[in-house]
């Protein structure tokens, strides 16, 4: 059996270890993902902590805007590999799918991780 | 209008710059100077990216900055000057008296650095080289949004 992917959430400030904790609450999934703050960080030191963050393992990289120190470092770690793919525009309803999605290739759980995101955003009338 | 803000900030293009400043100040262009990614079409790509389409991203290499910094100057629009590094506005500065007031925004730690601000790092030379700058006369102030206080040089160096 091929090793379950990683999420990594990429943000600013706490965001992203909000995001883990609450994943983690809601699901009782706390093995999955890992959280990447880039406070105080050049690009360099945010590479430094992407790549501790991802080991060897198949990883899908969740950053917080579409542009930006989280962008461009994740977008340089997974530049070349097959096994690492990058998504924006994090929110809950899409780690929600990829937690239980993690037997499937990066690309795929990104993918379909992307489309749980997308749904999510509703303007419900109030 | 002119340049706005000339600003040392080693994550290049990001957040605090393209919204934290951009907003408030109606940017309508940002120019990176920056030898390395001048000379990268897929880093140029990469610092596009989440940047609003009808906000302008100029490219240059530093000596192309030295000659462009009249036109700039006299753009009808808003501009924010970025760097990486302190030697590429040292070198700026020393070729041009547009450069009258430096904005620092974000020099992490490396080895040699010292910590100054939360977020400014520096080494002796490059202190020494801030220092010289304001003996000159250009202003310089690390401020890493418009509403923290712009903290002057004397303070951290």
């Amino acid at each position: 059996m091929s090793e379950a992917t990683r999420g990594v959430i990429v943000s600013h400030a706490a965001v992203a270890q909000a995001l883990v904790s609450a994943v983690a609450a809601i699901t009782g999934v706390s093995d999955a993902l890992v959280a990447v703050s880039n406070d105080g960080c050049d690009s360099g030191a945010l590479a430094e902590r992407l790549g501790r963050a991802i080991g060897d393992k198949p990883a899908v990289l969740f950053v917080d805007l579409p542009g930006g120190s989280c962008l461009t470092s994740a977008v340089r770690l997974a530049k070349g590999k097959t096994d690492v793919a990058v998504i924006t525009g994090v929110n809950l309803a899409m780690l929600l799918d990829f937690v239980f999605h993690r037997d499937l290739s990066p690309a795929e759980a990104a993918r379909r991780a992307a489309e749980a995101g997308t749904r999510a955003i509703r303007t419900p009338a109030a | 209008m002119s340049i706005a803000l000339f600003r040392i900030d080693d994550r290049l293009i990001h957040g605090q710059v393209v919204v934290g400043w951009g907003q408030p100040l109606h940017v309508g262009f940002i120019v990176l100077v920056d030898d390395a990614v001048r000379a990268s079409p897929w880093e140029q790509d990469l610092y596009r990216m989440g940047v609003p389409s009808d906000l302008e991203v100029v490219f240059a290499s530093t000596e192309e900055a030295l000659k462009r910094l009249p036109e700039w100057e006299n753009d009808p629009r808003v501009g924010i000057l970025l760097a990486g590094d302190i030697g590429t506005l040292v070198a700026l500065s020393a070729n041009s008296l547009q450069v009258k007031r430096i904005n620092l925004g974000g020099i992490h730690h490396r080895p040699g650095r010292s910590q100054r601000l939360r977020y400014v790092y520096l080494s002796d030379a490059e202190a020494e080289d801030l220092r010289r700058l304001a003996a000159q006369g250009v202003e310089i102030t690390a401020q890493d949004v418009p509403t923290a206080r712009a903290v002057p040089l004397q303070e951290f160096a």
